[in-house]
Formats: structure tokens, sequence, C-alpha cells
């Protein structure tokens, strides 16, 4: 089990970000991804996630080399990645409770409906929303709860890999500790690969097992 | 220094359908000429209200009560007192004298530096600052924030008096203008020179180039330091801070801090809202810290990052991941439904029957930590 960017390279419109990126996560490892802003670290991770299509190189995923990106990856690849992104605010759909926002990836792959309400109240507990939140929208919380909630929805599939894009950076020292605790213990049940991209160097230090600088992990043509 | 802000009983409830969001509880705050005072806490604990309710800008559900005195000079510019005095900040440009010095990196020197040192002479752009003295000056007026109504907030409070660096730059900034005329405007606007942009950009950490941009083509930083710029454009007596440092990188999140703490050295002063802890403990004088609508510590920044008195400044500060990162057990109370006493009581190791009654003080704790509880 791993997911490995496999020589990426990436851009905007012909604008290139991001060149020969090689990075691996292995099953039950924890990497750290640093690097200065606007080096690329979001596009890996939206390659890794499979959002975005390389020009060039590959993302393999549990010994697999996956075409494609978005609907057009089989859903049981495709869940098989948890992505935790930056902004809780614009990953979540507005009109959504955060219930509803829990149970989507559910909904999506035709997960039995009687099985859903389990499964989402289970995550909701260990990511310590009430039930009173559960019945908010969006803008009814705060950043802090509705990130919570987004990392409910990231874990909803049991996800071999999870991805987290600065994830933790507008969270209170708590929250932070709590998001962290939350996905530790998902990692020892389950033995999931987590790669944390982060500019907190004393978060990275103490998190990840290993830390990656996304300069030196990419080679410059 | 002298009192700017003087908050008492700030109290902001939301009105809901079917409940009452206590957001704000009787908030006692004070800050002087010169002073960085940060508010932190967990999300949702009410800070960005706080600001918000400075400025008027909270919805119309929400009720507000309490008084909040700004002290402002006479309208038509600074009266003098004998006490006041005067500082020159150099502006940008080149000044006669100015020498070029390279500072060694390692190495192959990849990480040389290249500083200025000024020569003497004026340069373009230098602004001229006056340090308010002790004791009241001729034509001083106090405002009630709270109670001036729209027209004097708008008119002659918000963005002049005040400046706000909004927590959302992405949606504080009008789309369809650049950069440089959002800010031209602004600086024109408060009689200063629109040609001062470039200056005033890279002062708050933009590339001056990056004014030929439209806000949707700025990243998240980027943005924050356009809105950064926007709010010193008028030089405000207070700047309000609220979460400026999320979205960037460390090298710009010191940039801002910095950047903060130089507008509190020159006299001015600075209400930080922020969750980072870090940033806090290093430019703030003095930290309130702020749990479920309350502030439950208010104290001298070095003394508080070194010795929390409240068990939840603990909490908070034990959660770092340069100490415990063990985060709080439990969860904060809905500010729906708050329960009476001390709210963080449910939270904390240390609660007896004492709790149920609601604390006060600077450290509003029935059972504070003492000095020896706390390793060093």
């Amino acid at each position: 089990m791993s997911l490995v960017a496999d020589g990426v390279s990436a851009g905007y419109r012909g604008r290139r970000v991001l060149t020969d990126a090689s990075l691996t996560v292995e099953a039950g490892e924890t990497v750290g991804l640093r690097g200065p802003s606007g080096s690329g670290k979001s596009t890996l991770v939206r390659v890794l996630a499979l959002l975005h299509a390389p020009e060039t190189g590959h993302v393999i995923l549990d010994g697999e080399r996956i075409t494609g990106t978005r609907h057009r990856v089989p859903a049981s690849v495709r869940t098989r990645i948890g992505v935790l992104f930056q902004s809780p605010r614009a990953s979540a759909d507005p009109r959504l409770t955060l219930e509803q926002l829990i149970a989507e990836p559910l909904l999506a792959v035709r997960h039995p409906r009687d099985l859903i309400a389990g499964r989402v109240a289970e995550l909701a507990d260990r990511a310590g929303l009430t039930a009173d939140l559960l019945a908010r929208r969006p803008h009814a919380v705060s950043d802090g709860q509705l990130q919570r909630a987004c990392l409910a929805r990231a874990l909803v599939h049991r996800p071999r890999h999870l991805l987290c894009d600065e994830a933790t950076t507008m969270l209170d020292a708590s929250t932070q500790a709590l998001v962290a605790s939350v996905i530790i213990g998902e990692q020892r049940a389950t033995g999931m690969g987590v790669l944390v991209v982060s500019h907190d160097p004393a978060l990275l230090e103490r998190w990840a097992d290993r830390v990656e600088d996304l300069t030196t992990v990419t080679r410059s043509h | 220094m002298t009192d700017l802000l003087e908050i008492t009983g700030l109290t902001v409830r939301f009105r809901l359908r079917d409940a009452v969001v206590q957001a704000v509880t009787n908030l006692d705050l004070t800050v002087r000429r010169g002073e960085l005072l940060a508010v932190v806490g967990e999300s949702g604990c009410g800070k960005s209200v706080l600001a918000h309710a400075l400025l008027g800008l909270l919805p119309a559900n929400a009720g507000v009560t309490g008084r909040a005195l700004i002290t402002l000079p006479p309208a038509a510019g600074v009266a003098r007192t004998s006490t006041d005095r005067t500082f020159v900040l150099p502006g940008g440009g080149e000044r006669p004298g100015d020498r070029t010095v390279v500072l060694p990196g390692g190495g192959e020197r990849p990480g040389d530096r290249t500083v200025v040192l000024p020569g003497g002479g004026e340069r373009p752009g230098d602004r001229t600052f006056v340090l308010p003295g002790g004791g009241e000056r001729p034509g001083d007026r106090t405002v009630d924030l709270l109670g001036c109504g729209e027209t004097t907030l708008a008119r002659q409070i918000r963005g002049r008096r005040i400046g706000l660096i909004p927590q959302s730059p992405a949606t504080a900034l009008t789309v369809v203008r650049k950069g440089r005329r959002l800010l031209a405007e602004t600086l024109k606007q408060h009689g200063r020179d629109p040609r001062l942009a470039d200056q005033v950009a890279a002062e708050a950490g933009l590339d001056p180039a990056d004014l030929e941009r439209y806000p949707f083509e700025l990243s998240g930083g980027m943005a924050q330091r356009l809105c950064t710029a926007l709010a010193l454009a008028s030089d405000p007596e207070l700047l309000i801070a609220d979460e400026p440092t999320s979205g960037l990188d460390r090298p710009l999140v010191d940039h801002t801090l910095d950047l903060l703490r130089r507008r509190c050295d020159e006299g001015a002063a600075v209400l930080l809202i922020t969750h980072d802890l870090a940033a806090a403990e290093r430019v703030a004088d003095t930290v309130a810290v702020m749990y479920a609508s309350r502030i439950v510590e208010h104290r001298p920044a070095a003394d508080l990052f070194r010795a929390p008195a409240h068990p939840y400044s603990q909490g908070l500060l034990n959660a770092l991941p340069d100490r415990d990162f063990r985060a709080i057990p439990g969860h904060p109370p809905m500010l729906t439904a708050l329960p009476p006493g001390c709210a963080f009581a449910a939270r904390c190791t240390r609660v007896t029957d004492a709790c149920k009654v609601q604390p006060a003080g600077p450290v509003a704790c029935h059972h504070p930590l003492t000095t020896a509880e706390v390793p060093a």
C-alpha cells in the first residue's frame, strides 16, 4: 500500500508550477511536506488526490498506475484517497448541513442508506461534533467546527491514504491537536498513510515521521 | 502610554429563530497607544465578533450593549502638547550617503543578503509621526463606537481612525479593480499622495508589481497583504487585524507581525485577533485569552506565556506542537446554551462547587494556577 508521485510535472493553462516531483507515502507512515509559498505543494496534493492531471509523470496508487482524474477514475479507486483542504469554507457545500456534508461521499457511491447514519454518527463523535452542530449549515458554525466536519467527511470511506493540505493552519492550537489526534488514531487503526503539508516547522517536527522539502523532491530543469 | 480605546461591559447577542447566541459577554478591555494587544482563543469563542462590534459591522440580528470609548485627536490635525515627541519614519527611495553592505550567507553563499544602511538627508516618502505625551490634549474628543451611529462610524472612524485587516481578504476586495487602483484611490481619499501606492504595498510585504493584478489573480497571501496595505493607507490610530497571518508562510507571517509591531512602536495601537499563539507570543505586549464569549485571562504577554494562570490558557498552550500537542479534553459549550458559572468548568480538572458562580478579574478563575505548578 503506497501513494506515489512519480516524476510529476503539472501546471495551469500552460503555466508550469511543479516540475518533476517524486514523493512516496507508504502505508502507516506520516510524511511532512514543506516548501515556500507558490512552490507547488497544493498542486502536488491535487495531483495525488486525482483532482488535477499531471502534464508528465504519474500517480501510482497501491502499485497501480492511475490514468485520468476525477470521475474518470473508478469510485472504488478514488475513495481510497481522502483529502483535507486548507479552507473548510471553500470545500463545503453551503446548502448541506454538517451531517449531510459528512454523509455525501457515501451517498455518491450509493452506499446502503441504513448504514450511513451509523457511520456518520461514529465519525462525528470522533471529530467532537455534537448533534446540535450536525444539524447546522456551514454559515452557522466556526471554521474549526467546519474543518472537523470536513475531517469526518475525509475519513468516511476509510481511505488508505489521507492528504492534509495546510489543513490545520487556520485552527487554534487545541483544535489542531484534536484534528491531528483523530488522524493519528485512524492511522493506528487502519494503517492509513498520511501526507501533511504545512508551513509550521514545529508541527511537522512533532507530527511527521519524516519531512520532505518540495525543493528537494523536484528536479529543476 | 495613554488609553486609546476603553471597552466596558461589551455584550453581543445574536437572535436566531429559536435561540440566542451569546457571542461576547460583559467584556472589559483597554487598549493604550503603542500597545499591541492580542486576543486569542479557540475558533468560535467570539474574538472576531468583538472586532466587528467595534467597527459596527455586525449583521442586523445582533444586539450590542456596553461602551467602547475611543479618544481621537481634534478633527483638524493633531494638537501638540509639551510632552509630545516627533519621529520621522523613512520612506522608500535613496538618500545621499546610503551605503550598500552584503551580508554573507553560508557555503556557496546562496543566502547572501544585501542591506542598505541609511545615510543622512531626507528621502521621498518620509513620514512624520507625533507620539502623544501623557495627559489630555486640547480638542481631544471621545467617541463611543457602540453608540455613535453608522454615519459617524462610516464618515469618521471606520477605515480612517480604525483600520481593519479583514479575516477573509479574498472576499474583502473589489474584484473588478486592480490593486493599484484600489490602493491609490484609498490613499487619495485619506489626503495622501496616490503615488505612494508602491511604497505602502512594499511596507505591507506586497511586491509593487502585483498591484497590476486583479484581486482574483492574487493568491490568498497576496490578497492578505493588499488588504494590509489598504488598512495602512489611512495611517490609523488603531489597527484591528483579524487573523492577518492565516494562509501566509513563515517568512510572510514574520513580516506581517513585524509590521504590526512597528505600528505600535510608532505610537499607534494594534488589536491582533489570532488563533496563532506563537504569533501572539512574538509581538504582543498584552494578551487576552477568550473562552466561550468571555475574557478569562488578561495579562502581560511575557507573564502569560511563561506561567498561564487560567486552566484554559494552560490547556491552550499545552496543545502547541512544541509543547504537549494534546487537545483540551471535551469541547467548548454552545454559545446558545452557556452554563451558569464558569463556562470552562466542564473541561477543567480543578473544578469545585465554587465554579458554579461566574468568576471575575484579570484571571477569571476560582482556582488559578500558581507559578509553582507550571513547569519552567
